[in-house]
């Protein structure tokens, strides 16, 4: 059977492809975000997974405002990284796992929760810069991913407490595939950061930590928290946060396991305009 | 029964929901539209001409035409949308936030990388924090404003 051995968290900065992408990662400035994941690039390594399912975020990519699923699976085979106005950004093409997918989305809409399916999809930084940051530069991506896109543009985005139950129902439905699969999921975006209007650039490195801590030790908790907090304290666009609840959901501790080992956790400021998270999670 | 909106006394902020985002829905879609290259040579060569295509306000079509990314938020523009005006422009998203606050490119950059802006004093409306209405612009403009 599937299984979900371990969870990934993640920022994705935009700022943070293009750096990778124009060779700049040894400049002093993005050094130190770099050097972050030296230890993930390894443990990727040492732990290959078979599929990624990883959660983002379109960003006025994919999709414009006519058409906004507040959660959307990606079941095609493949998908091209888009061009957000820049150019595309010169990485491999994502190949998807159509069989997997299909099958969770059954199992999750059975569940109750109304995924959109999605066929064809180009994938922007919110999706192609967390695998830059594990696989380093490559010429295929080491294995296939299901993209999850959810809404965290337009408000309101999903609950907290929601991700955190949409994570057990993934779970769940990984479960109960029946080829033997080595399934890790990525929660992605955040940390603190706030792209508009006066108080653009707030950062909150305190509450930030807490929040990870928190995380780690009682996501129940976290779940609970609304969305307002994350707005005043972790600025507007610190609410992608919700999304990192989606692969802590899907972890055995939420469902009565044992709680997870810490493999990694970086944190710095900044990147850009945000804070950037990480962490690595491992089943046990 | 209006809706429940604890957010609006965040200062500094506008919370894109479906009331921002139904007042604003030309507006992004033009902005989405800058997405291919013909439609951002086209827009190029007649902003005015090109922004004529589309059913948005007056005010809307002043405030791109302005660069004016505030105002353009205050009529229901969403900032992942604007970013392509930018990217039309040749600006970065560091460029376009740091515009928003009246500080100069290099100010919001040494405010980024000495830690970013203090949530102390911006949490609500009526505090003291520099993102507070009673404070704009902010930076070195601010300050030449208040010395005039």
């Amino acid at each position: 059977m599937a299984r979900i051995t371990a969870s990934l968290f993640t920022s994705h900065v935009p700022a943070i492809g293009a750096a990778f992408d124009l060779g700049k990662t040894g400049e002093p400035y993005w050094q130190k975000v770099f050097e972050g994941y030296e230890f993930t690039k390894q443990w990727m390594k040492e732990n290959p997974p078979d599929v990624i399912f990883l959660v983002f975020n379109d960003h006025a990519t994919a999709f414009s405002l006519e058409m906004i699923p507040t959660f959307a699976i990606g079941t095609a085979a493949e998908y091209q990284p888009a061009d957000e106005g820049w150019g595309p950004r010169p990485v491999p093409k994502v190949i998807g796992h159509p069989q997997l997918a299909s099958h969770i989305a059954q199992s999750v809409i059975q569940q109750d929760f109304d995924l959109t399916i999605v066929n064809r999809m180009d994938v922007d930084h919110g999706l192609t810069v967390p695998l830059s940051l594990a696989c380093g530069k490559v010429d295929a991506w080491p294995c296939p991913v299901i993209p999850f896109a959810v809404n965290v543009v337009q408000y309101p985005v999903p609950s907290g407490q929601r991700c955190y139950n949409l994570g057990k129902a993934i779970r769940k439905a990984v479960e109960s595939y029946d080829e033997d699969l080595n399934v890790h999921i990525w929660g992605t975006g955040g940390m603190s950061h706030q792209l508009q209007g006066p108080r653009a650039g707030l950062i909150n490195r305190e509450w930030d930590n807490a929040w990870m801590d928190q995380l780690i030790a009682d996501p129940q908790a976290v779940a609970a928290i609304p969305h307002i907090e994350y707005v005043r304290e972790a600025g507007s666009e610190g609410i992608e946060l919700v999304m990192w609840l989606i692969a802590r959901g899907a972890m055995a501790d939420a469902d009565g396991g044992k709680p997870p080992r810490v493999a990694h956790r970086f944190y710095h400021v900044p990147a850009s305009n945000t804070a950037v998270g990480h962490l690595i999670l491992e089943n046990q | 029964m209006p809706l429940e909106k604890p957010y609006l006394d965040v200062p500094g902020t506008t919370i894109f929901d479906a009331e921002q985002s139904r007042m604003g829905y030309h507006l992004n879609q033009f902005c989405m539209s800058l997405m291919k290259a013909e439609n951002r040579a086209r827009f190029k060569a007649d902003e005015r001409a090109y922004l004529d295509e589309w059913p948005m306000s007056e005010d809307q079509k002043r405030a791109v035409l302005a660069r004016d990314l505030n105002r353009c938020i205050q009529l229901g523009g969403n900032i992942y949308f604007l970013a392509k005006i930018g990217a039309t422009d040749g600006r970065s998203f560091q460029q376009m936030a740091g515009s928003m606050t009246g500080m100069t490119e290099e100010e919001y950059r040494d405010m980024m990388i000495g830690g970013g802006r203090s949530v102390q004093g911006n949490r609500r409306l009526g505090e003291e924090g520099d993102a507070q209405p009673h404070r704009q612009p902010q930076g070195r403009t601010g300050r030449n404003d208040k010395e005039a």
